[in-house]
């Protein structure tokens, strides 16, 4: 199966830009997270469900909803050196905004075994978008390396 | 590529975009290229630095560097000073990597003394100075020590035993910004950054061991007064920032500008990336605290990595790193905001200074340079790619165009995707250890990444630069050996 997002050539030359899709906005959202965690590492297949962590966050709008997920992950890679694969993915909308609640599973970086890339140092709100398409939902994500 | 229909000419290095360009610039955008530069510019550039022209309080012009390139918010290469009573503040024209900077080590050795242990030195720097995703640090402090040196700084490392006093003079701003406040620095940074401490980090961070050689050098003066005195010396330069520490700073700010920056101020930019806040606001001055303590983290990162430099030239030469002459040249930023007294419009004035991929490089006599430098003016320390040599540059008197501010690197042309595509880490290594450089990576992609044919010329670089009247070239230093973040 080819993963729902591809990276992008033609934008801000010395990051990593990237384009996450799916049928839903849930599906989209676990699309760009396995795309941020494919920058860091070769082979996301190499990353091993030893360790959990609950992401419980909530923003205005879904862009930012998804600017939060991904630093989420940006931050476990530092703070507790893990890399993460986001599961179980809900999005609810709130009054105000909206709510993410995700189960994050992973383990903690071996540079033996996992095939190490970039350390991404930030997402950035570049161009950020996430908008509905004709069959379902994209994402264009711009992240800091 | 399309530059602007309406650039103006303003000298065969300078080039101009109106206000009428778009609507809300208040000030031009001035771009410093050779023709040859400005036609291979990306799109973005242009995009980007007009933007930047539209941030309320900015004064004089929204300038770009030679070697600039498409960015988020500015370009990197990007300069903008404020009227700091009138203007805003913007985490997206520092960077996420706060104070990311090049650091410069002489050595007494020489080329033919080196070149047999070169092997040897760069793994045992490697196995010193963590690189790549994650990478934790050797240096174990608490999370209320980390608080402490980033508040104080390259001072902080010096008093641990990590490096030499006089280190601190010959670093930027003396390795420490006053007013630094970690109370504004949130518990997630320090999360980030406190195991972090002596790492390198990956993407363009590099550690290298370079030559002087004598046709390399173009003001044997002022080389001199730097330190570059042998045939054939060698040095040790690097390239490092404030890890995920600085990265957590600049991204909390960036959501609290972003929430107060229409609604609360009334602020409108482009790009959220510039979201921004009047400097003198609480928002405004509590990112600045916290920015300055980004920029501390900084220098005492680069000033372990040089003590862990000269224990492994010690361990490997069986002499102490005075006997080896390992003097530091100078430290520069390329990642800032800063207040700086400037001559603008004839009068003295303080600005708001941020530059994004920008270095510093003040004038001969200009207040804030150590007193050795102060006939020669700043040493500018300018990476080019692992595979074509950097630059050791001078500040000069006409640099105030740009508020005394030069170019910070060779400037990437083309996207790390495409030069992954088109380049092998591998093959790369084998083929710079045949020209006898020996490189050491901590991940073969990330070597790709970085071949040198990404990157714009940095000889082109570095004439636009003294054409321009920016800076002035000293020496041109060569690769030797090449750990890779």
């Amino acid at each position: 199966m080819t993963s729902p997002y591809r990276y992008l050539e033609e934008i801000a030359t010395a990051d990593v830009a990237f384009e996450a899709w799916g049928a839903t906005k849930e599906e989209t959202f676990l699309a760009a997270a396995d795309a941020t965690l494919n920058t860091m590492v070769g082979e996301i297949g190499t990353v091993a469900p030893r360790e959990h962590r609950e992401i419980s966050i909530a923003a205005d709008a879904l862009d930012l909803l998804l600017f939060e997920l991904l630093q989420e992950l940006v931050y476990h890679k530092d703070a507790g050196r893990l890399l993460l694969r986001v599961r179980d993915l809900r999005i609810e909308e709130t009054g105000s905004g909206y709510r993410l609640h995700a189960d994050a599973f992973g383990e903690t970086i071996d540079p033996g075994r996992h095939p190490l890339l970039a350390d991404v140092k930030a997402v950035t709100l570049h161009r950020l978008v996430v908008e509905r398409t004709p069959d379902g939902w994209r994402a264009v994500v711009v992240l800091d390396v | 590529m399309s530059v602007p229909k309406d650039i103006r000419r303003i000298s065969d290095t300078v080039w101009e975009i109106p206000v009428s360009h778009k609507a809300g610039m208040l000030v031009p955008a001035r771009i410093f290229a050779t023709e040859t530069l400005l036609s291979e510019f990306d799109d973005g550039v242009f995009e980007q630095i007009t933007n930047v022209a539209t941030l309320p309080g900015i004064v004089g012009h929204a300038c770009c560097m030679p070697d600039g390139h498409w960015g988020y918010g500015f370009p990197i290469g990007g300069l903008a000073a404020m009227d700091p009573d009138r203007g805003v503040i913007s985490p997206g024209g520092i960077g996420f990597d706060i104070n990311c900077g090049m650091r410069l080590c002489l050595t007494n050795l020489t080329y033919g003394e080196v070149q047999p242990r070169l092997r040897n030195l760069v793994d045992r720097i490697a196995g010193r100075v963590p690189a790549g995703v994650g990478a934790e640090g050797t240096v174990r402090v608490s999370r209320d020590e980390f608080r402490d040196a980033v508040e104080q700084g390259s001072r902080w490392a010096v008093k641990r035993g990590f490096g030499w006093k006089e280190d601190l003079e010959r670093t930027e701003e003396e390795g420490c910004l006053p007013g630094a406040d970690a109370s504004r620095v949130s518990e997630k940074a320090v999360d980030r950054g406190y195991r972090q401490i002596g790492t390198l980090g990956s993407g363009n961070h590099y550690l290298e061991i370079q030559v002087a050689r004598a046709e390399n050098v173009f003001d044997p003066e002022t080389a001199s007064a730097f330190g570059i005195v042998l045939p054939d010396q060698v040095v040790v330069m690097f390239h490092c920032g404030s890890r995920g520490f600085g990265h957590q700073v600049a991204t909390d700010y960036l959501r609290v500008f972003v929430a107060a920056m229409q609604g609360k101020y009334g602020i409108h930019v482009p790009d959220r990336e510039l979201a921004c806040a009047p400097f003198r606001s609480p928002e405004g001055q509590d990112y600045f605290a916290a920015m300055k303590c980004a920029v501390n983290m900084s220098f005492v990162n680069r000033q372990v990595i040089l003590h862990r430099i000269r224990e492994v030239f010690s361990e490997v030469f069986g002499k102490d790193p005075k006997d080896l002459g390992m003097r530091q040249v100078y430290d520069v930023s390329h990642n800032t905001a800063k207040i700086e007294r400037h001559v603008f419009e004839g009068k003295p004035r303080e600005l708001l200074v941020h530059r994004k991929g920008a270095t510093r490089a003040f004038g001969p006599g200009m207040p804030g340079l150590p007193e050795v430098y102060r006939k020669t003016g700043q040493p500018v320390i300018l990476g080019g790619s692992m595979e074509t040599g950097s630059y050791l540059l001078a500040g000069v008197d006409t640099g105030a165009c740009t508020f005394f501010t030069t170019a910070h690197g060779s400037g990437r042309a083309m996207s790390r995707t495409a030069a992954r595509k088109r380049y092998r880490g591998r093959q790369l290594q084998e083929q710079m250890e045949e020209r006898g450089i020996y490189v050491r990576t901590a991940s073969w992609s990330g070597l790709a990444e970085e071949a040198g044919p990404a990157y714009k010329n940095v000889d082109d670089v570095v004439e636009a630069t003294e054409r321009a009247g920016l800076s002035r070239r000293v020496v041109r230093l060569l690769p030797m050996g090449n750990v890779k973040g």
